[in-house]
């Protein structure tokens, strides 16, 4: 390493000697992988930085091994004009540990009718944009969005869930559901809403990220879509490929998601689609809630869960559980975000950032929420026994975790 | 002196036109130039004819036009817009026409709103119709007059590189221009972003450009467009901050054009949203020539179809 960037990768065989007056990292062993690339995290600056700050939110991402995160735009004021991205870009220079890239509003105060200056806020430092956790339901909107994008060579990312679809609901629909008492999400509130976006990608040619998709038939969609050459990817939440709507058990707030957690046969759908190379990448949609938005009926509670710092060790159960190698996990983690936003890292080459971490993979941890970095505290897998841990963190040749 | 005869009872569009017909109306509105700028501009050409401008959208500068091109040529000229006619009450534009025809007119000039109104005006009476614009469809008399002016500027169309730039999609000027330009010769280019154009265009014999400096690279000529005010937030294109920044005609995109460019625009314009002040004012620029043509054109025109213009009884 040097200046910050990866100077040279031996695979194999002995390393040169170092230069003189390097220093040098003992791995004991340990796997030594590119930093991760979160597509998908909410933080709360500007405007909720008592949940979060970019501060905050880049403390917990370096625990978890994450070195560049991509924050949404679901900030007050929204992020959907070059001043704002502009301020979000200075603010984490000057207090953020991790890389932190803003995607903008796809429209004017996420309303869903007018799209915003993707040209001038790419200029800015946008590196995609989206609604963050809200659908545009109007689909001359969306065409015309994609359409402009094309030109610009935006990427546009958006969450694939139908309002009027989802309704009243609160969890997957279903009979679990039915025996809670709780108004259900039908997986077409995701599918009708994909197969219209697939469409318009089709008309429009514009590169197309679906944020979280989360049931069996969505993978169908995309299936189908991508042997059609169209010029889209996917997302899905660490949380749908570990957690089933199950684990709501006795209305549990943290696990109120949106996307739900669905039936254990979607999540396993989901975890092939991960292991066939279907689905591209795997996000933290951390979201940080506080008491004041968890601790409430389960109805009425918000939606959202921390994810930034166990997003890992999350992960690794599906190595463990031998469903998925480590490669092709770290792929969906690293390499392939960084790909679909044009980023550097995201990879061990010659001229790539130094943002780097090391692992070791079966060190076992349960996790205590007391103990996270996070300004709130609503991790899912509080008191959950964690395979796997991120010992160290590098961003640009920094030691910035361990 | 003897002319290529005019073969055509009305124009209602540059579709159908021969470059045959473009060149003989381009040649006459030549001398109709020369008579608007003597002292005496009156012709007898149209004398005891009557023109009837028939607006059914607000228009200064072409109504304007046409009937200073009326009255020069010795026509009556009456203008009728849609604020003072019956139209307001409910008449349908066929009960309009057949009003109108009653009361015999030689000529009428018709703007309208929707493409294809002046067609079906233009069957229901027996005077000649000239279309001053339908919808998004076609404006003709706009593109002779901008290949008149293009024409006496460079001496030539043929083996220009023309550009036409922005709001296409809802142009009946750029529609005109492309069909025209086109004929004589020119390789035509549109430059806009993908949501300001018509699909299918590159099928129309344009060359097809998504950024300024692509599109305007070794221009001779470059046609700048009226961006409509509730086209520009967020509809069509994001804001005018943006569309002006890459769309917008300034000096460091007129640069990439040929150092001879000529600018245009058939106006009104919008300052600061699709042309610079600097550019629309200055050296390169044509747009206050093209209104004094749009007079000549206007003339031609009518002196054209004059010969089929109903005789007496």
């Amino acid at each position: 390493m040097r200046d910050g960037a990866i100077a040279g990768v031996v695979w194999g065989g002995a390393a040169p000697a170092a230069p003189e007056g390097a220093a040098s990292v003992d791995c004991m062993g340990h796997v030594l992988a590119p930093g991760l690339v979160d597509m998908r995290a909410f933080v709360g600056e500007p405007g909720a930085e008592h949940r979060e700050t970019l501060r905050t939110a880049s403390e917990a991402a370096a625990a978890g091994g994450v070195t560049s995160l991509v924050c949404m735009p679901d900030t007050n004021p929204a992020i959907d004009d070059p001043a704002v991205v502009d301020f979000v870009v200075r603010r984490a220079r000057d207090t953020a540990v991790v890389n932190v890239h803003p995607a903008a509003a796809l429209t004017k105060g996420m309303a869903g009718r007018e799209m915003t200056e993707f040209g001038l806020l790419m200029e800015a430092g946008a590196v995609a944009f989206t609604d963050g956790a809200r659908s545009v339901t109007n689909a001359q909107v969306m065409r015309r969005a994609l359409t402009y994008a094309r030109d610009f060579g935006a990427l546009i990312v958006h969450h694939v869930e139908d309002p009027d679809l989802v309704g009243d609901g609160v969890m997957n629909e279903g009979e679990l559901a039915s025996r809670l008492g709780l108004l259900g999400i039908p997986r077409e509130a995701e599918t009708v809403m994909l197969e219209r976006d697939m469409r318009l990608v089709r008309l429009t040619r514009a590169r197309y990220h679906a944020a979280m998709v989360s049931c069996a038939d969505s993978f169908e969609i995309l299936t189908r879509a991508k042997a059609a050459g169209l010029p889209v990817t996917c997302g899905v939440s660490i949380n749908n490929l570990t957690l089933n709507e199950n684990d709501i058990g006795d209305y549990r707030t943290f696990l109120k998601l949106s996307p739900p957690l669905r039936h254990e046969t979607d999540r396993q759908a989901t975890i092939d689609a991960l292991a066939s190379g279907l689905v591209d990448v795997i996000v933290s949609d951390h979201n940080p809630q506080d008491v004041e938005t968890k601790r409430l009926p389960f109805a009425e509670a918000a939606n959202g869960a921390l994810g930034l710092e166990t997003l890992l060790s999350a992960a690794l159960r599906l190595v463990h559980a031998e469903r998925i190698t480590l490669p092709r996990l770290l792929r969906a983690l690293s390499t392939r975000p960084a790909e679909i936003l044009g980023l550097p890292g995201g990879r061990l080459s010659p001229g790539a950032p130094a943002d780097l971490i090391l692992l070791d993979p079966d060190e076992a941890y349960v996790l205590d929420k007391r103990t996270l970095r996070s300004r709130s505290k609503n991790s899912p897998f509080d008191e959950a026994r964690l395979d796997g841990r991120v010992l160290k963190t590098m961003v640009a040749g920094r030691i910035v975790h361990g | 002196m003897q002319r290529p005869s005019f073969p055509h009872r009305h124009l209602l569009g540059i579709e159908g036109l021969s470059p045959l017909d473009m060149t003989a109306l381009l040649d006459l509105a030549d001398e109709a130039v020369e008579v608007s700028r003597q002292a005496e501009k009156k012709k007898a050409t149209l004398r005891g004819r009557t023109q009837i401008n028939l607006f059914f959208e607000p228009s200064t500068r072409t109504q304007a036009s046409f009937e200073l091109a009326g009255k020069r040529l010795g026509a009556d000229v009456m203008n009728m817009s849609v604020a003072s006619s019956s139209v307001k009450k409910g008449e349908t534009l066929i009960d309009t026409a057949a009003t109108l025809n009653a009361m015999r007119p030689d000529v009428i000039i018709v703007r309208h709103h929707a493409a294809g109104a002046v067609h079906l005006l233009a069957r229901k009476v027996d005077c000649a119709v000239v279309n001053a614009g339908d919808g998004a469809h076609e404006h003709p008399t706009q593109a002779l007059l901008d290949a008149l002016t293009i024409r006496r500027r460079k001496g030539r169309i043929a083996g220009l590189t023309v550009a036409i730039c922005g709001d296409i999609l809802h142009s009946r000027v750029a529609r005109s221009n492309m069909i025209l330009l086109s004929a004589m010769g020119a390789r035509v280019r549109v430059v806009a972003p993908t949501t300001l154009l018509p699909a299918g265009i590159e099928r129309l014999g344009v060359e097809v450009f998504t950024r300024m400096k692509e599109g305007l690279a070794g221009a001779d000529i470059v046609m700048m467009l009226r961006l409509q005010r509730e086209r520009m937030n967020g509809s069509f294109v994001p804001s005018v901050k943006e569309y002006f920044r890459y769309f917008g005609l300034d000096e460091d995109k007129l640069a990439f054009a040929k150092p001879e460019a000529l600018v245009m625009h058939p106006g009104p314009m919008n300052r600061g949203v699709e042309i610079s002040s600097a550019i629309a004012d200055g050296a390169q620029s044509l747009i206050r020539e093209q209104v004094e043509m749009g007079v000549a054109v206007r003339m031609a025109v009518l002196e054209a179809l004059a010969r089929h213009m109903p005789a007496g009884e």
